[in-house]
């Protein structure tokens, strides 16, 4: 302290504040926390959570219909509207739930036998390779891929090409909830695959050894060990795969048929085309219900701790 | 030195500024009836393309009138845009190339203002019912210039719609089951209620965008029935192109844009307007009741109907222009882009089509309140897409 001083009474006055704010940081770690902590914290409560409190919030106002004006006036109608059966919206949000649920399923089985593949058997090299191939489709748009998928679902497309050589009749689930379900296992699948790797690769090799020793079988291992150990990162993979399916839009607009709209849509179209924006914010609650719902499930299951 | 030199400049400016009347000369009806000296700047809210480089980057060498764009994606955000910061533009914008859905919420809206239409020579020269038409001009006053439109037209494939369709029922009925296509937009409300006008006179429609709660719901189960029928709901004009090139759809509604590209592509493809009629879309450049920029709008609604530009717009959007003089401009960029964009058409053609309007519940801008608005359309159209 005694060179600090020396130095604090000839350095310039610049330096010397520097000095003192940095030995004030030192003496209350508490500020300097604070200090690093308040930006990305006011951002996450401004932004994010202020964000949900407003769509919340406006959800129970309504819109004057002619001069496209908000009405500040409190009422449940949007929500009415929302649940009666003999409006479209329930419909909507089943179908949204159900593809999602579907989409997750379908993925967790293709994730789950690559991922052992990738983490337990393959070499380093063969491993890179693997992880290339399943990082490969991020490096393109998603929008690109999804044109990619139309391009070979279409009635002249590469699937009918090929089934006509094989002497077989032509495929005709373009612009069907088939090829959304498809559409969708394709672009999320990475997401699942990321997850379940990194629970595979932390099981010790010794439980295994174990299990073989006490007269398990390979499917006795695997239900007993490794599905168990695995569960954590299969339901951290379904956050992605479902909270994505359930948020999107796109994919319904671009390769569904007439019986397609998500939540999604509808809010977009809402917004969009009428500036109907307290229902469109009331729809919008509907998913974040699910995925709170859902959240609270994944971490009973351990998810976030293979996050 | 240097403080009195910025010192005199700003003085010369202000004199400057205090000699220039702001936008000529004020008429005694409130209206200018000059255009005075540009700002320098145009601020408009416009439909992509409608102020494309190809033909305003002349405008702007021309008159130093620098455009900003703004690009909005529905009538709707055009109105939103409208009406940010206090309205009439929000004193930022100057002009909105509003659809003929929008063009009367901006007017009652008080967001648009009246324009002297002998400051823009190309008027006189317009179709007729392009001069003064319902949707930008009310009690013979105009809020703005009629710029292009296009009819909605019913899309066909040669080969696999034997006989050639007269009538928009072809999309109603079961023969071509699962490859018919419609857009994904509630004014294909009125569509459905101009076939039901024609074909079920009982239920008294007479204009097919003011209906009723029973002509609404009379459409609507039209529509229902039509859905498993459907391919799918176009939402943009690439999808239905690409539909047709690929043969997952054989029929469908459309704009003249879409034929036109797949007859380039060699495409097996032909458009009618059916005995019916068919709606249509008409847009207007209109002025911001707060326009900072009023000279150089004038100047640009001046340009942009002039007849070169217009033909010069129909071709980069693909739509028609409203002046006719346009024609022999369209052939020479190109060959017979006039007659396939039906503006060499006789009075009678025009009167086949129905131009866009919001639905709004005052029928006919009557007493009459009954008459289901842009609201409930929109809701009902999710129950039919949904």
């Amino acid at each position: 302290m005694a060179v600090d001083v020396s130095a604090l009474g000839a350095g310039p006055r610049t330096r010397r504040a520097r000095l003192r704010a940095s030995t004030a940081l030192w003496r209350r770690p508490w500020l300097k926390a604070a200090g690093l902590l308040t930006p990305p914290l006011a951002a996450f409560l401004l932004v994010y959570v202020g964000a949900l409190v407003v769509l919340f919030v406006s959800s129970f106002w309504t819109v004057d219909s002619f001069t496209g004006k908000l009405v500040h006036h409190w009422t449940l109608s949007n929500y009415r509207q929302i649940l009666d059966t003999s409006q479209p919206y329930l419909r909507i949000a089943g179908r949204t739930i159900g593809i999602a649920a579907v989409v997750t399923l379908t993925d967790a089985v293709l994730a789950f036998p690559l991922a052992y593949f990738m983490a337990r058997r393959a070499t380093p090299r063969g491993r890179a390779f693997l992880f290339v191939m399943v990082l490969l489709p991020l490096w393109s748009s998603y929008l690109v891929r999804i044109y990619a998928w139309r391009t070979i679902l279409a009635h002249d497309g590469a699937i009918n090409w090929a089934l006509h050589g094989i002497g077989l009749p032509d495929q005709n689930i373009a612009y069907t909830n088939w090829a959304m379900w498809l559409v969708f296992s394709y672009v999320w699948l990475p997401f699942m695959v990321l997850p379940v790797y990194a629970a595979l690769e932390r099981i010790p090799d010794s439980f295994l050894e174990a299990s073989a020793d006490l007269g398990a079988r390979g499917f006795k291992t695997l239900r007993s060990v490794i599905l168990p150990l695995v569960l954590p990162g299969l339901v951290a993979g379904s956050i992605f795969t479902f909270s994505l399916t359930l948020g999107d839009y796109i994919t319904p607009l671009l390769v569904g048929g007439p019986s397609s709209s998500f939540i999604g849509n509808v809010v977009y179209d809402f917004i969009g085309i009428n500036a109907n924006i307290p229902f469109a914010a009331a729809f919008a609650v509907v998913p974040v219900i699910v995925m709170g719902i859902y959240l609270l499930i994944a971490r009973r299951l351990g998810a976030f701790e293979a996050l | 030195m240097k403080r009195i030199r910025r010192g005199h400049v700003l003085l010369a400016a202000l004199a400057v500024a205090l000699c220039v009347p702001a936008a000529g000369i004020s008429g005694g009806n409130g209206l200018p009836t000059s255009i005075g000296k540009g700002e320098g700047s145009l601020n408009v809210i416009e439909w992509a393309a409608y102020t494309d480089p190809s033909f305003a980057n002349k405008f702007q060498k021309q008159t130093g009138c620098i455009i900003h764009r703004k690009d909005a994606g529905s009538s709707n955000e055009m109105v939103a845009l409208m009406r940010s910061g206090g309205g009439g533009g929000g004193g930022q914008y100057d002009l909105v190339s509003a659809s003929g859905d929008a063009s009367l919420r901006l007017i009652l809206g008080g967001d648009v203002q009246p324009v002297n239409v002998k400051l823009i020579p190309s008027w006189k020269q317009f179709l007729p019912i392009f001069r003064s038409p319902a949707h930008n001009t009310l009690k013979g006053v105009h809020y703005g210039v009629s710029v292009q439109w296009g009819p909605n037209t019913l899309i066909y494939n040669t080969k696999l719609v034997k006989p050639a369709p007269t009538s928009w029922g072809a999309i109603y009925s079961k023969k071509y089951k699962g490859k018919v296509t419609v857009p994904n937009n509630p004014i294909q409300i009125a569509d459905a209620a101009l076939y039901l006008e024609k074909t079920q006179p009982k239920l008294g429609i007479k204009d097919p965008y003011e209906l009723t709660k029973p002509q609404l719901d009379a459409a609507t189960s039209l529509l229902k029935s039509q859905k498993p029928l459907l391919k799918r709901y176009w939402a943009s004009a690439t999808d239905e192109i690409a539909d047709f090139k690929n043969g997952d759809v054989v029929i469908g509604a459309g704009w003249p844009y879409q034929t036109l590209q797949l007859k380039a592509a060699k495409a097996p493809i032909a458009e009618t307007i059916p005995k019916e009629g068919a709606t249509g879309w008409a847009d207007t450049w209109m002025l911001a009741k707060r326009a900072p920029h009023p000279n150089c709008a004038y100047m640009w609604m001046k340009y942009v109907t002039q007849p070169q530009v217009e033909a010069k717009q129909a071709l980069v959007f693909g739509e028609t222009p409203v002046n006719p003089a346009a024609c022999p401009y369209m052939n020479k960029l190109q060959k017979g882009s006039c007659a396939a964009y039906h503006l060499n058409q006789p009075l009678s053609y025009y009167n086949t089509i129905h131009f866009w309007k919001t639905p709004v519940a005052a029928c006919g801008w009557q007493a009459a309140n009954d008459c289901m608005d842009y609201n409930a359309w929109q809701q009902a159209w999710t129950q039919v897409t949904g």
